[in-house]
């Protein structure tokens, strides 16, 4: 059987992950490549690393980091943040990415999912999707969530998975940070609509909130950061409960 | 030492990378005379099936691939090229093994592509050794290998049980990742590059 996924989301600014990290046996929380193993060693599915570098340097940092961390780790990574062309992809692709995802890029230049799955497959290609609720309406957000557009997220979603995207990240801007759980009622309503994979991102305070967006909607994975980095939810526990609620998880 | 079949069809950094993380030495097959410097072939392989098999055989490597008598192992997209027919492009494909690779039915309420871990019936081929039954490998495929008692060393199921794993004689092929399989995936490529010639 297909397991739950559980992918912690790692920032990182200049080759460096930042926000603290609380692990108790770690040497250095800013380097991504330990970092990185030891969530394997916990038991992270997968990984997500989100890069928020502004500066010029940002390819060439993020190429060599996403080559260190594929030589240490063996499960799979997806690279976000400044991918806006199919060379970028492509550059991520060769460094060792499993799969990358594109936000305000596939708003603006929704051809780009087309031409990215067309060049290395759907599964390569992950959509991420920020949504905030405005006067009743899901409305897709760029920037962080400070940004508003004119789509609508059920609708954008759609034309996502249409022009070729392998799977749908979605965070609800009202819910990150807040820690009372995931949007399960949008996220079940997005999860019944289409026909590909869904990670449910924004929310996760305590581990109820992992099973209640895993009997509650179909999602097939959950993302959190600061839970996991502040050593709040470890993994193997979390998992284990998951368990104990019939949920699928590799253990 | 293992030889890797590069002939263009998706990125091998990950594969390298977990080669390198057993300590198991590798080089690149590039033409014929390439397959006779290894004891150990590895075909990988991601993207579209049709197009990987274009490119194979671009390379004049398919006729010498199937004459060869030691280990050699398909991943992915490389065990797809060794069977019969691929649905993707509908592609002839090498043949080795006489099986369909055909897509997955959206229609069973499965999403598309397969993606993520999911757990292998083996049965006790040499290449799981040490591997315990019903452990969970990384996949990540919209088309899949029909399962057939015959070739079939490891199943796994999605809306239908399909071939997680095949052999025939020296030819070897998994639809899941080792090199994205965490400890279990590390192990069976150790167990490949320990296969007697």
């Amino acid at each position: 059987m297909l397991s739950k996924r559980i992918i912690p989301c790692l920032d990182v600014k200049d080759g460096r992950t930042v926000k603290g990290v609380n692990f108790i046996d770690l040497k250095d929380a800013g380097d991504p490549v330990e970092l990185a193993w030891q969530y394997a060693q916990q038991g992270a599915d997968e990984l997500v690393f989100l890069d928020i570098t502004a500066t010029h340097e940002r390819r060439k940092t993020m190429i060599e980091m996403v080559k260190s961390v594929a030589r240490q780790l063996n499960i799979p990574f997806t690279i976000g943040g400044g991918i806006t062309t199919v060379q970028d992809a492509e550059a991520l692709l060769n460094a060792g990415a499993d799969k990358i995802s594109i936000n305000s890029a596939a708003v603006r230049n929704p051809e780009l999912i087309e031409e990215l799955a067309k060049n290395f497959g759907v599964q390569f290609v992950v959509v991420a999707v920020d949504t905030k609720l405005v006067e009743g309406r899901n409305m897709v957000h760029l920037n962080g969530g400070r940004l508003i557009t004119e789509l609508e997220t059920e609708n954008w979603i759609r034309k996502a998975e249409s022009l070729g995207a392998g799977e749908i990240l979605l965070t609800s801007m009202d819910h990150d940070g807040t820690k009372q759980g995931f949007d399960c009622g949008l996220l079940n309503t997005i999860t019944q609509m289409i026909n590909i994979p869904v990670i449910a991102s924004g929310g996760a305070g305590k581990v109820e909130h992992f099973i209640e967006v895993f009997e509650k909607t179909g999602v097939d994975a959950a993302l959190a950061a600061s839970v996991f980095h502040f050593g709040e939810i470890p993994i193997p526990d979390l998992k284990q409960k998951l368990k104990y609620h019939n949920i699928p998880v590799r253990l | 030492m293992i030889g890797i079949v590069n002939y263009g069809a998706g990125n091998i950094f990950s594969l390298t990378s977990a080669l390198e993380r057993q300590h198991l030495p590798y080089g690149m097959v590039n033409t014929e005379a390439d397959l006779d410097k290894y004891t150990h072939i590895i075909i990988p392989g991601v993207g579209h099936a049709g197009a990987a098999m274009k490119k194979l055989e671009d390379t004049g490597l398919v006729e010498p691939i199937k004459a060869l008598k030691k280990p050699v192992l398909g991943i992915c997209v490389g065990m797809q090229l060794l069977t019969a027919h691929s649905e993707e492009g509908d592609a002839t494909m090498m043949n080795v093994f006489p099986l369909q690779t055909r897509l997955f039915n959206k229609d069973q309420g499965i999403k598309i592509p397969h993606m993520g871990w999911n757990n292998i019936d083996h049965k006790n081929n040499p290449l799981f050794e040490g591997v315990e039954n019903l452990t969970q490998f990384y996949f990540v495929h919209s088309y899949f290998i029909e399962y057939n008692p015959t070739f079939d060393i490891a199943t796994a199921n999605y809306g239908m049980p399909f071939s997680a794993a095949i052999h025939k004689d020296n030819f070897y092929g998994v639809q899941f990742h080792p090199e994205k399989s965490g400890i279990a995936g590390e192990h069976l490529l150790k167990n490949f590059s320990n296969l007697k010639q």
